[in-house]
């Protein structure tokens, strides 16, 4: 497949994706090399990690990244309390230390978290670690040592080797400026608010239904509002459901009616002060310029 | 579209040509090393390599690593590859906002200043604070220094060794009491499982004796921004050698300066010889004793460092008098924007220590409401004194 080929199975995923990106993503998969994806919150840095796996038509299995995730959350945790009561049985049972030993360690009490489930599946998933840059700096040295070996090693059971590699995806939003180590192995793209006509396909592949005029205002309308300063830039998920809320209201021509486009920016202004910032008056001002 | 390289005759081919534009972002500034250069071949043979715009995506993906990085590649890409010449860029573009007209920076100014008519050292006119008496209050001065100071004047090597002293008293004073990773301990609020599990084993499962698990405390990251400018120059001495204690006492530490620009001094202060580091720092603190311009310094700092290096652990010392040529709300907004990232903000304000101060500077009025901690610090007792309402933080 090439970067080409990949574009246009995205695009029918419904994912209009970059230059950059399709050249970007399709090298990590060819490299076996995880990418990582940078950019503002809400430009479809998670979205492209769930229509790659519907493209290659496999599992997508996520990580959820936050402050204070280790191991026992992340690879892999002994169930416990199944452990206590299968030492008491065979305690019964009459059956001896070592083997009870072996039993209450082996994969059977085992629970799996994302990262040694998608090491251990048969067909390679898509891992994704989202937001990595919440995790804190020893969750990154575990995840380098899986990204290198691609193998995690447990005391009891011993190491665990990748049955397929997983095509890993890391994306962060800047919170935290992530280790010199984990950029190096990883490729990198900056994923940027897309331009009018990438945000205009994006609308059309995701709003089929849409109205062509209604369309074209709402992306000049979104356009406009990211220049503005505000506090959260509303992302392409935000325009969505902005459009999403207009078709719902029935309105067709944003300039019309200007109490109903001010109350659908809730769809679009997330914080109190952008909302103040954002006044009726300046919303049909906008609207009028993106006309 | 410029035209493409033309490459000499004996050059050698296709590997020499991607090596030589790898050295060519690393002498530019960019960190890579030999598997990157190789990855960068492999990644070629994946594309159309005759096609530039897919070249270019290709070796941005391999060899970009964080958003600097990757809008700096076009420029290099064209200057190696589309014959624009080998342009070299500075690795970190100063990001000051534009400078406005009663203001001039020592880089274009040709030195006239210095032998015209006196105006960059005489009083104010008059206006504003100073008006109201001789009796010495401090205000603001609106221009910057063009003369540069040689920071090795100021700082003994002696007060670097007991700063850094200080440096990890105060360190030690700040402990993130919310970690939420937790490790085995003798006494926790939870049980360690796994190892409860396996000495039950000895026991027949009956789990007799419990071990626990706590949070431990954890260090916080300290970043210092420090107000270099005329009215703090008489306690530069002290703070600086306290940034430089800092700096070596606590290697996840960062440091700033600033006066009527904002400059990182992290990297210079890291430097294992302690009066180098210093010499180091006065080459960068270009306008060291000018004007100062709190409130767009810290306003930079929130918008552009801060996203990188502040985050809920950290703790934010601001060392500076407050007084600010610049309207407050800056300053508060700047504040502002800070707080969010979840950090504590410290002002040690070395005025304060003054009897009868009152933060009176509208500068220092309008930070009050922002700030964890408001103390007085003039010499090196006085910050290893702060340790216990660090530790209360």
């Amino acid at each position: 497949m090439t970067w080409t080929e990949l574009q246009t199975a995205l695009g029918r995923e419904g994912y209009v994706a970059s230059d950059d990106l399709s050249v970007a993503l399709q090298l990590a998969l060819s490299l076996g090399r995880p990418l990582l994806l940078e950019g503002a919150a809400g430009v479809g840095k998670t979205e492209i990690a769930r229509t790659l796996s519907a493209v290659k038509d496999t599992q997508l299995i996520r990580l959820q990244c936050y402050e204070g995730l280790d191991a026992s959350q992340a690879i892999y945790e002994w169930n416990y309390q199944r452990q206590l009561l299968s030492i008491r049985a065979s305690a019964e049972a009459g059956e001896t230390g070592k083997a009870v030993e072996d039993r209450i360690f082996s994969k059977e009490f085992l629970l799996e978290r994302p990262l040694l489930a998608a090491i251990s599946q048969d067909v390679p998933p898509v891992l994704l670690i989202d937001e990595i840059d919440r995790a804190d700096e020893e969750f990154e040295a575990y995840l380098l040592e899986i990204l290198s070996d691609f193998q995690v090693s447990i005391p009891e059971l011993g190491t665990i080797k990748a049955k397929t590699r997983p095509i890993v995806i890391l994306t962060s939003n800047g919170t935290r400026d992530l280790s010199d180590a984990l950029r190096r192995r990883c490729l990198y793209t900056y994923v940027e608010y897309p331009d009018r006509t990438t945000e205009l396909a994006i609308l059309k592949a995701r709003c089929p239904q849409i109205d062509a005029l209604l369309g074209a205002q709402v992306i000049g309308f979104v356009q406009k509002l990211r220049e503005e300063d505000l506090e959260k830039t509303p992302g392409v998920a935000e325009m969505l459901d902005f459009a999403a809320a207009l078709m719902g209201l029935g309105i067709a021509d944003l300039t019309r009616d200007p109490a109903t486009l001010q109350a659908t920016l809730t769809t679009l202004l997330k914080t109190q002060s952008d909302q103040a910032q954002i006044t009726t008056e300046v919303a049909s001002r906008i609207a009028g310029k993106a006309a | 579209m410029s035209r493409v390289t033309k490459f000499a005759g004996r050059d050698p081919g296709p590997h020499a040509r991607v090596a030589g534009f790898v050295g060519h972002l690393r002498d530019n500034g960019l960190r890579l090393g030999v598997a990157e250069a190789e990855m960068a071949l492999r990644a070629l043979c994946l594309v159309n390599a005759s096609a530039p715009a897919e070249a270019r995506c290709a070796l941005r993906a391999i060899c970009t690593g964080c958003k600097e990085e990757a809008d700096q590649f076009d420029a290099l890409f064209d200057s190696f590859w589309m014959d624009a010449g080998r342009v070299k860029q500075k690795i970190a573009p100063s990001k000051s906002p534009p400078a406005s007209d009663d203001v001039h920076s020592s880089r274009d100014a040709k030195g006239e200043d210095a032998g015209a008519a006196g105006s960059a050292n005489a009083p104010d006119d008059g206006e504003g604070e100073a008006e109201s008496d001789g009796t010495g209050k401090l205000i603001a001065t609106e221009l910057r220094n063009l003369s540069r100071k040689d920071l090795r004047d100021l700082v003994r090597p002696e007060d670097i060794a007991e700063a850094e002293a200080v440096a990890r008293r105060l360190g030690a004073a700040l402990r993130d009491r919310r970690s939420r990773r937790r490790t085995a301990a003798r006494k926790g609020d939870r049980l360690h499982f796994r190892k409860t599990v396996r000495q039950s084993l000895a026991t027949g499962g009956e789990p007799v004796r419990l071990l626990h698990k706590r949070r431990p405390d954890r260090t916080r990251k300290i970043v210092a921004l420090c107000d270099v400018s005329g009215s703090m120059t008489v306690y530069a001495q002290v703070f600086l050698a306290f940034l430089s204690g800092l700096m070596r006492a606590d290697t996840t530490a960062e440091a700033y300066l600033f006066h009527t620009r904002l400059v990182r001094i992290t990297e210079a202060l890291r430097d294992k010889d302690a009066m180098r580091a210093i010499g180091r720092m006065s080459l960068m603190a270009d306008g060291f004793g000018g004007g100062s311009k709190i409130g767009p310094s810290l306003d930079l700092f929130a918008q552009t460092y801060a996203k990188r290096f502040v985050d809920g652990r950290s703790v934010v010392l601001i060392l500076s008098d407050g007084y600010d040529t610049e309207p407050p709300e800056i300053i508060s907004g700047a504040l502002a924007k800070l707080k969010k990232r979840g950090c504590k903000i410290i002002w040690l304000n070395p005025l304060k220590g003054w009897k009868d101060y009152a933060p009176v500077a509208t500068g220092m009025a309008a930070a009050l409401p922002y700030l964890d901690l408001f103390n007085a610090a003039n010499t090196l007792d006085d910050l290893a004194a702060l340790d216990r309402e660090l530790g209360a933080l």
